[in-house]
């Protein structure tokens, strides 16, 4: 499997920016840079990055498990992600994050037929100051309100 | 970029920078005092610097507040290993947001409190644990960090000072036990963030087997000033004990939540009203989260109180992470326990089954509460699950789970008793959270 040659120019920094015989400590971040190019972390690749970081399958496997940013199936081209922990819980988050299931008509974790957008429940992404926060793929937005929503995930579905 | 308006009471140390143009140009930061700390270091002997850490009463930003100097202390320096230092870049805390605006705004800090903490403890390789939705953030440090070595600032023979350092980013992937200190550092050895047992703690063998300096976004880029302008200077700040100025993110149902630098020491309530603006649509005040979920909460009769570590512990608080969260009268307390709850039993990582189980029981015991099925001996019942994972857990996960439980049933029991006999929750009726 080979990536874009700027990814692969990154994971061969990667591989050699810890020390000396620690290529395992590279699976992470290997992991979630390949995942935003390839969509998903299909078989393939958790071959690939066993290859790479010098590990057994197995030990990617138990990696891929554990961290939830790491997606076993493809997600959406826009996956929105609705904070619903506390600072956005009382300023409406929960609202918000029906108001998602509503307009996209999937739940969590779930991915619309048309693979443009699929939605997930979060929590606390560091932006509670600016409450309720939603992001999308790796955007922020802060201080959301329901009209707002309603407009981003419009002119998402028209930029499509 | 700033995301709120800066308030003209703020001590602005550590933000200073943020709001000129181009903030985290290495230009900007040149200009603006930059780097000049990092210079006068490297005349200074090892112990000098510690000292003046030590001097500053600097404790650690990242929720426990652990006396910085002391732990610098503690890396065996002359140690044949090499030493590492890691920054906790993790910033998962619920209610805390701070870290992130240090590495968009002033980037170059963050690189030159490590460079002093390197030089303190001879340390060559450093790296950022920030976790992945932070994307953006890893962008600008990557971004401020090729800077530094095109201008000298990093790698080898930084500014003839025959000092070499390499620093490296690193992406978590969406887990919050990988802030504890020891999951983050198997985090970084590529494995689960399951936490390791302490001592030995990560300043004698940390990632890799190797002493290890671990601090806070913030701590570190509280080092500049404090060694540009003395340890004193920065302690003079606080309060005894409690060195400096620390970014207070405030969130919740005031006017105007946003991230404001303060010292310690800072009443609660002036908080509310100078930073806060007030509460939102002239509520009243019920109850503040003083530090991050995990932080017991205070009731409003509590709050007239000053912000620094050791007052808060004495209130039977903590000051922990900065995340302060302010609930107003329409909060039903029962919710808020249960959304906390959720979180914990969905982050625990499960290594430890007093974490683990009690989480996730008290989870479906608040659940069940909220939803009217509550029975009056779940009321003692959360309590007691609760003081049975304090203390009793393999990191202090199930202590983050269980002291703001404990507080909230102590102090809102009659919430809990309102929720009883199949009543529906008596705050539905504000709208659920109406947003104003
Ligand atoms: C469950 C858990 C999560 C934590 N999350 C963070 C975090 O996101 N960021 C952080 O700096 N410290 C976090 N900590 C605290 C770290 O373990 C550690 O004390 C801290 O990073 C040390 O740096 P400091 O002394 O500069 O605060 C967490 C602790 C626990 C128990
Ligand atoms: S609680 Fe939603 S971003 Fe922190």
């Amino acid at each position: 499997m080979t990536f874009s040659p700027e990814l692969e120019v990154k994971f061969s920094k990667m591989l050699e920016c810890y020390p000396a015989g620690r290529t395992r400590s590279a699976v992470v971040p290997m992991l979630i840079f390949a995942q935003d190019e390839v969509g998903h972390i299909s078989r393939e690749l958790v071959e690939e990055v066993a290859k790479r970081c010098k590990v057994t399958p197995l030990q990617v496997d138990e990696v891929v498990g554990y961290y939830s940013m790491l997606h076993t199936r493809p997600m959406g081209k826009f996956h929105v992600q609705v904070c619903t922990n506390i600072s956005c819980l009382i300023l409406g988050a929960e609202d918000l994050y029906e108001q998602a299931k509503e307009k996209l008509g999937i739940g969590n974790k779930e991915v619309t037929a048309d693979g443009i957008f699929s939605l997930e429940e979060v929590e606390c992404m560091g932006a509670c100051s600016w409450a309720p926060a939603v992001q999308v793929n790796y955007d922020f937005h802060h201080n959301v309100t329901p009209e707002k929503f309603d407009r981003l995930l419009t002119e998402l579905r028209k930029a499509n | 970029m700033i995301y709120n308006e800066p308030n003209p009471l703020e001590t602005k140390i550590l933000t200073k920078r943020f709001g000129l143009a181009n903030s985290a140009a290495i230009d900007t930061y040149l200009a603006n005092d930059g780097y000049q700390a990092f210079l006068k270091a490297s005349k200074m002997t090892p112990t000098q610097i510690i000292d003046e850490v030590k001097a500053s009463a600097l404790r650690g930003r990242g929720g426990a507040g652990f006396p910085t100097g002391m732990k610098w202390s503690f890396v065996p320096r002359t140690s044949p290993k090499p030493k590492y230092i890691i920054v906790n870049a993790d910033e998962s805390e619920p209610g805390t947001c701070k870290d992130r605006l240090l590495m968009e705004n002033d980037p170059h800090s963050l690189i030159e409190g490590m460079l002093i903490g390197a030089f303190a403890v001879d340390s060559h390789k450093g790296y950022i644990y920030i976790r992945g939705e932070y994307r953006y953030q890893i962008d600008c440090m990557d971004r401020a960090i090729a800077e530094a070595y095109a201008r000298g600032y990093l790698g080898k023979n930084i500014q003839g000072t025959g000092f070499d350092f390499d620093i490296y980013t690193h992406s978590g992937a969406g887990a919050y036990e990988c802030g504890e200190e020891t999951a983050l550092l198997d985090s970084i050895e590529g494995k689960r963030g399951i936490p390791r047992l302490k001592p030995p703690f990560p300043a004698v063998s940390g990632a890799w087997q190797s002493p290890t300096l671990l601090n806070n976004v913030e701590t570190f880029c509280a080092v500049p000033p404090i060694i540009r302008d003395g340890g004193a200077a920065f302690a003079a700040l606080g309060t005894p004990k409690n060195g400096g100025t620390r970014l207070l993110c405030l969130s919740g149902h005031v006017n105007k939540p946003g991230v404001y630098e303060i010292p310690l020491g800072y009443n609660m309530l002036k908080c509310i009203d100078e930073f806060g603006g007030g509460m939102r649509g002239g509520k009243k005040l019920k109850a503040v989260v003083p530090g991050g979920s995990s932080c017991p909460l205070l009731k409003a009769d509590e709050c007239d109180i000053a912000m620094d570590y050791d007052t808060l512990a004495k209130a039977k608080s903590m000051l922990g992470s900065g995340g302060m969260v302010v609930l107003d009268e329409d909060t039903c307390m029962v919710k808020f326990a249960l959304r906390i709850m959720r979180f914990y039993a969905h982050e625990s990582c499960g290594w430890c089954i007093p974490c683990r189980e009690g989480t996730t029981w008290l989870r479906k015991l608040l659940q069940r509460f909220h939803d009217g099925g509550g029975l009056k001996s779940d009321i003692p019942l959360i309590g007691e699950l609760s003081q049975n994972m304090l203390g009793r857990t393999f990191c202090a996960l199930g202590d983050a789970a269980a002291m703001p439980t404990i507080s909230i049933v102590e102090k809102f029991r009659d919430e809990f008793e309102a929720h009883l006999d199949g009543k529906p929750c008596p705050y539905e009726h504000a709208g659920k959270f109406a947003m104003a």
